[in-house]
This record gives C-alpha cells, sequence and structure tokens, in this order.
C-alpha cells in the first residue's frame, strides 16, 4: 500500500467522522445544559437542504453554509419554544422534529431533484498539499477544520470559562440554579441553539462537501449516530472526537477491506463492524467506569421548572 | 391531477377514505392509478424512475386517470396498510414497485378481488396480481463492454447493494461483457448493504478508486458514486437514470429504465377491460431497458462494441450469458454454445470468474 492510498484513506475517514463530529459536538453543549434533543437528524436534514438551495440560487458555497446554520437554529428554536416555553415531552418532541425535518426538507428539496454545484473546496492552495503526506495537513476544507477547532473551543469553554461552568450548572441542577440567580430557561435556549447550528452545518457537509448534491434523506441516519456518539463519549468533548474518527476509520475500513478483496471476512460481518466497534467501546468503558451513572448530566430531560 | 400520500397524511386519508365510495360510484370519475415506492420519488434512482412512467401516464390520459403515490413505504407490514389505503381510495389498478412489497400484495390482492394490481420484479401471482421486470443485465453487459475498453488498469469497482439475484446477475453480467473485452479484467465488489446512502455510496467509490479501479459501476440508487468518480477522474456509469448533470466528465453511459411504455399500456387495457393477469420481463428490445447516450470519452471501438452488443441483444443474436460459462469456484454453470435460462437467470447466486466479491 503507497503513502497516496494511506493519506487518501485517512482523508475519506476525515471528511466521514466531520458531519457526525459537528452534530455531536452541539447536541453534546445542548445535553450539558441539561436539554435532551432527539431531532439531531431532522435539523441535520434543514440543515442540508437549506445549505443547498441557498448555495445553488446564489452560486456560493459560504453563503449556503451560513443558511444551513441559520436553518438548524431555526429548527431548533422551535423544539426550544414547543419543549422550555410550553413545557412538552423532550424526547417525544425530538422524535416528531426528526420526523418534521424530514418532511420539511424534502419539501423545500423537491425543487432542487437533480441540481448538482461545485463542492467546497479544499481551503489551502493545491500547492501548499503537492506532497501525498502534506495533504494529510493542509488538503482538507474548511469545515474539516473549523470542527476540529470547535472541539478545542467548546471543550475549554466547558472546563475552563465562568459561562461554561453556568451552563454545566444548569445541566446538572436547575434548581440551585435558579436559587443562585442564574436563568435556566435563557441559558437552556442559548445551548439548544447552538446545538442547532452545529447540527445544520454538519447537515450541510453532506450537501456542500461529501455528495454536492440534493437528495431525500440525504444524512441516510447519521443524525442518531451523532446521538449516540455524545452517550459514547461520555459527554467529555476529546473523546467526541475520537469516537467520531474511530466511527469514520471502521466505517472506512469496512469499505477498503471490501475493495482490497479480503473475501475471508464475509461482507455482512465488514457491514456490522462499525456498530460492534460501539458496542465494544461502550462495553470497555462501563466496565472501567466505578462511578456509575455519573457521566449523564444528572437534569438531563428534565423539564424547568420541575413539574 | 395527482394526489401525495405520505405516511404522515395516511392517517387523515384513512379518515377520508371512508367517504371516497360515494364519489367512487359517480359515472365519470377518472381511472384511479396507484403507485408504492420503497424510496423517496427524490433518488434519482429506481423510485425515480417508476414516478417517471408515472408522470408519462398523466401525460398520456390526462383528466381521463387520476393517480396517486405513497413513498418511503418500508418493505414490511407498513407496506400492507399503504396499499390497502390506495385501494380504499378507489385506485383501480396499483402498482408496487419493489421486491419486498410481494407478499403485502398478495395479501391486499385477496381483499380487493376486483382492483388489479402489479407487482415489480416479484414471482408471485394470482388472478388480479401480474408481475413485470426488466432485463437489467442487458444494459449491465453493454456498460461492462465499454468497461472493459476503457479501463486502463483493467479493474472496474462495482457499489453493490444485497446479494440477491438481480444484483449478482448484473455484477456477472457486466463482468463478463468487459473480460470478453479484456480476459485479465478484474472487477473488485464492495457491498454497501443499502440501497441508499449517499455518503457511504461515494466512499465506496473512493474506496475501490484508492484499490486501482478506474471504472465505477454501481448497482445502489444514488449518484454519489459518480459524482466521486468525476471528483478523482475517473470514469462512471450512471445507475436507473441518466445521471449526466452530477458527472459530466466521468459518465460514460447509464442504464436507463424506463416503465413509461408498460404503464402505459397497462393503464389502457385496464381501462377497456382487456388486462389479464401475466408476467413480462422485457429488455432493451422491449424499451424498458435504455442505455444513456454514451459520452464523447467514449473511443470509436468501444462506441461499436457496445452498439453491435446493443444491435445483437435485440435481435436475439447475442445473450450476454452464453457458455462455456464457469464460476469463480471452477464449476461449469453453462456449456458451451449454451444460453442461461430465465429460471437460471432468477435464481443467480454465483460469480463468474474474476468476479472479487
Amino acid at each position: 500500500m503507497t503513502a497516496a492510498i494511506l493519506v487518501s484513506i485517512f482523508m475519506t475517514l476525515a471528511a466521514a467522522a466531520t458531519p457526525i463530529l459537528l452534530a455531536a459536538l452541539g447536541e453534546l453543549v445542548t445535553e450539558k445544559a441539561g436539554v435532551l434533543n432527539l431531532g439531531v437528524e431532522g435539523m441535520m436534514l434543514c440543515g442540508a437542504v437549506a445549505g443547498f438551495a441557498v448555495a445553488y440560487s446564489t452560486g456560493s458555497v459560504p453563503l449556503g453554509l451560513l443558511a444551513a446554520t441559520l436553518a438548524g437554529v431555526t429548527a431548533a428554536m422551535i423544539f426550544a419554544l414547543l419543549t422550555l416555553g410550553l413545557g412538552s415531552n423532550q424526547v417525544a418532541t425530538g422524535l416528531a422534529l426528526t420526523i418534521f425535518g424530514i418532511g420539511a426538507s424534502s419539501l423545500i428539496g423537491a425543487g432542487f431533484v437533480g441540481r448538482t454545484i461545485t463542492r467546497l473546496g479544499p481551503l489551502f492552495p493545491a500547492d501548499y498539499a503537492a506532497h501525498p503526506w502534506l495533504r494529510l495537513v493542509f488538503g482538507h476544507d474548511a469545515i474539516v477544520y473549523l470542527s476540529l477547532a470547535l472541539v478545542l473551543a467548546v471543550g475549554l469553554f466547558l472546563r475552563r470559562s465562568k459561562a461554561g461552568l453556568i451552563l454545566r450548572a444548569v445541566g446538572e441542577n436547575a434548581d440551585s440554579a435558579h436559587a443562585i440567580g442564574y436563568r435556566v430557561l435563557a441559558i437552556r435556549t442559548a445551548a439548544t441553539a447552538f446545538g442547532g447550528a452545529l447540527a445544520g452545518l454538519g447537515g450541510a457537509y453532506f450537501s456542500l462537501a461529501l455528495t454536492p448534491m440534493w437528495a431525500d434523506r440525504l444524512t441516510a441516519g447519521r443524525g442518531w449516530i451523532a446521538l449516540a456518539l455524545v452517550v459514547f463519549a461520555a459527554w467529555k468533548p476529546g473523546r467526541l472526537l475520537i469516537g467520531a474518527y474511530l466511527f469514520g476509520a471502521v466505517a472506512t475500513f469496512e469499505l477498503q477491506a471490501k475493495a482490497a478483496g479480503w473475501s475471508f471476512i464475509a461482507p455482512e460481518v465488514l457491514a456490522m463492524t462499525p456498530y460492534l466497534a460501539t458496542i465494544v467501546v461502550l462495553t470497555m468503558m462501563s466496565l472501567g467506569r466505578r462511578t456509575g451513572g455519573r457521566d449523564a448530566p444528572a437534569c438531563l430531560g428534565k423539564p424547568f421548572p420541575a413539574q | 391531477m395527482s394526489t401525495i400520500i405520505t405516511r404522515r397524511t395516511l392517517l387523515a386519508g384513512a379518515a377520508a377514505a371512508s367517504v371516497l365510495p360515494l364519489t367512487g360510484a359517480q359515472a365519470q370519475a377518472p381511472f384511479g392509478v396507484g403507485f408504492i415506492y420503497v424510496g423517496p420519488v427524490g433518488d434519482h434512482g429506481w423510485s425515480w424512475t417508476h414516478d417517471q412512467g408515472r408522470k408519462a401516464l398523466e401525460k398520456e390520459y390526462g383528466n381521463k386517470i387520476k393517480t396517486s403515490f405513497i413513498e418511503n413505504v418500508a418493505e414490511g407490514p407498513d407496506a400492507v396498510r399503504a396499499i390497502r389505503q390506495l385501494a380504499q381510495a378507489g385506485d383501480q389498478l396499483i402498482f408496487t414497485t419493489s421486491f419486498g412489497f410481494m407478499n403485502p400484495t398478495i395479501q391486499v390482492a385477496k381483499q380487493f378481488p376486483k382492483i388489479k394490481f402489479e407487482h415489480a420484479t416479484g414471482y408471485q401471482r394470482a388472478e388480479n396480481v401480474a408481475t413485470y421486470n426488466a432485463r437489467f443485465y442487458e444494459g449491465r453487459a453493454v456498460i461492462g463492454t465499454l468497461a472493459g475498453h476503457m479501463s486502463k488498469s483493467g479493474q472496474a469497482g462495482y457499489i453493490a447493494s444485497f446479494p440477491i439475484p438481480e444484483v449478482v446477475m448484473g455484477i456477472n453480467a457486466f463482468h463478463l461483457a468487459a473480460k470478453k473485452v479484456n480476459p485479465n479484467f478484474k472487477t473488485k465488489v464492495i457491498w454497501a448493504s443499502t440501497w441508499y446512502d449517499p455518503a457511504k455510496e461515494a466512499d465506496a467509490a473512493k474506496a475501490l478508486i484508492d484499490q486501482g479501479c478506474d471504472v465505477i459501476s454501481q448497482h445502489t440508487d444514488s449518484p454519489a458514486a459518480l459524482q466521486a468518480a468525476e471528483q478523482r477522474g475517473v470514469y462512471a456509469f450512471g445507475q436507473a437514470s441518466d445521471m449526466k448533470a452530477f458527472a459530466p466528465k466521468a459518465q460514460l453511459s447509464a442504464i436507463v429504465d424506463d416503465w413509461s411504455g408498460y404503464y402505459i399500456k397497462r393503464v389502457k387495457e385496464a381501462m377497456d377491460g382487456t388486462w389479464k393477469s401475466g408476467d413480462v420481463w422485457g429488455g432493451i428490445k422491449d424499451g424498458m431497458v435504455k442505455l444513456a447516450p454514451y459520452n464523447d470519452a467514449v473511443t470509436p471501438a468501444a462506441r461499436a462494441a457496445a452498439d453491435e452488443l446493443q444491435k445483437g441483444i435485440v435481435a436475439g443474436t447475442i445473450h450476454p450469458f452464453t457458455g462455456e460459462l464457469k464460476d469463480q469456484k471452477g464449476t461449469l454453470r453453462l456449456k458451451a454454445g449454451e444460453t442461461a435460462s430465465d429460471e437460471v437467470l432468477s435464481k443467480m447466486d454465483w460469480y463468474v470468474d474474476g468476479v472479487q466479491a
């Protein structure tokens, strides 16, 4: 196997991991504030279609990415209005948001079926990435770098900043946070909006970078993987990064192994590997943990004020 | 006039259906034709081409008919509800367009003996249930010929969905045709284990290109693999519809499913009372399988060979599966000069030598 192939495999891996990482990172912040939004898949689809529609109409991919982010926020705000404003059940509303997102994106996208755009290209000029190994560093598009920067930013925000501490307090003990004088609903709304923004951006990565087109249900269930990844990562941004790239790696390995003709492994077994890997890692983590159930924010999914 | 029914409006539709028989009894009501799709109509592939057939019906018969469809119907108990929904809404002819709808179709057809049903790609028939399918393998033989001529590395990648006879048949037809051009030809297969997941299809194409394939063929439904081929500068083939818009340089040709002619014929028969249950398996000759216009990059030699094969198939002088034919394990499957019967084809579960699956 030559260096060029190895690099190419890693580029595919990074591209496969990026949208899941973005959506999961947004959901992580939302959940840290105590809000469980299961509508990630729906918000991703809203972002994917809005991003494509705007990029196609204006010819500008950056504008498309902006529109996708706003679309994700809009979908998240519908969720926030229903759950935080009107006190509806978060699990049911999140599932409804996904169904809504599938339907709305299909409706908006109907006029864009069969269209295509110029995909989001590498951020740096090709000269930077002339050597195969340099491609690993300079060969990605802007969103890949942005997603990595966001992991760092979110990690620092949650661990080191006062605002992050308040956000975590709201997720861990909403009543106490309220008693000290923090506005629980406002903070939760903001965290939900951030989750929507990143889900929208992650969705747009499909329609603007991975497969520059609009097709129904373009994200094909990646939103659910993002949700699982948050649990997998035990609500820690660093582990989320590892988890997303691990998922990308296993998914890419599956395809490469099939392409290389490793016929001694049944294709069904290879198709199973990403999920098998998830189960194995989850099991190992549960075995290694002595403080059962401490990872999840204590007020996750619980309404405020308590009913 | 068409109505779009989705699963979300299914419940509302069920309530309305109790009123519909009254209007259905009126004399000049348009003839109702219903469609059940397994995927979204926006998939550019399988469901999309069936929907093109539905649109062709509307164009042909105008106000004389009323079409409706339900998309994204899961192949299982959900399908029974969806098909029954169309039957109760007053459709007199219902097309169920995926293999997994076979049992549900038979089940609903028993309950509605006056309504006619057509099931695509199945083998169970009844008095009021006909089956139809297309000989896609003929088209795959043509693109296999193009692949054999156009591939420099002598390796083609094939993104396959599930190892059912239909897909296995396609891989074999493609590979056999390519091998006639280049005896050392290799076809590398990736089982994507999905009909529709654009990101995975694109990644599968990239993996195949990484492993040295310079022509990509697919039996999954989205144009994502073509886009990946376009980006990497290798050739590819469209699936189910002409996907040139997605990959103007990469797409050498495409297998185009064309159900319009069949649908127009069967609706006419249903309307004038001559409809009979039966089984149709049409190919290039019947216009059910077509090839998209060749790319300019296709060399004159490749073009001539592909055209000659098409002519031979139409004339009946060439059958893509003609012996002597051995499978991967060296077992003789067809004797010299023998052509595969439809029964052999429809049960195909072995790969010809040189397929890496």
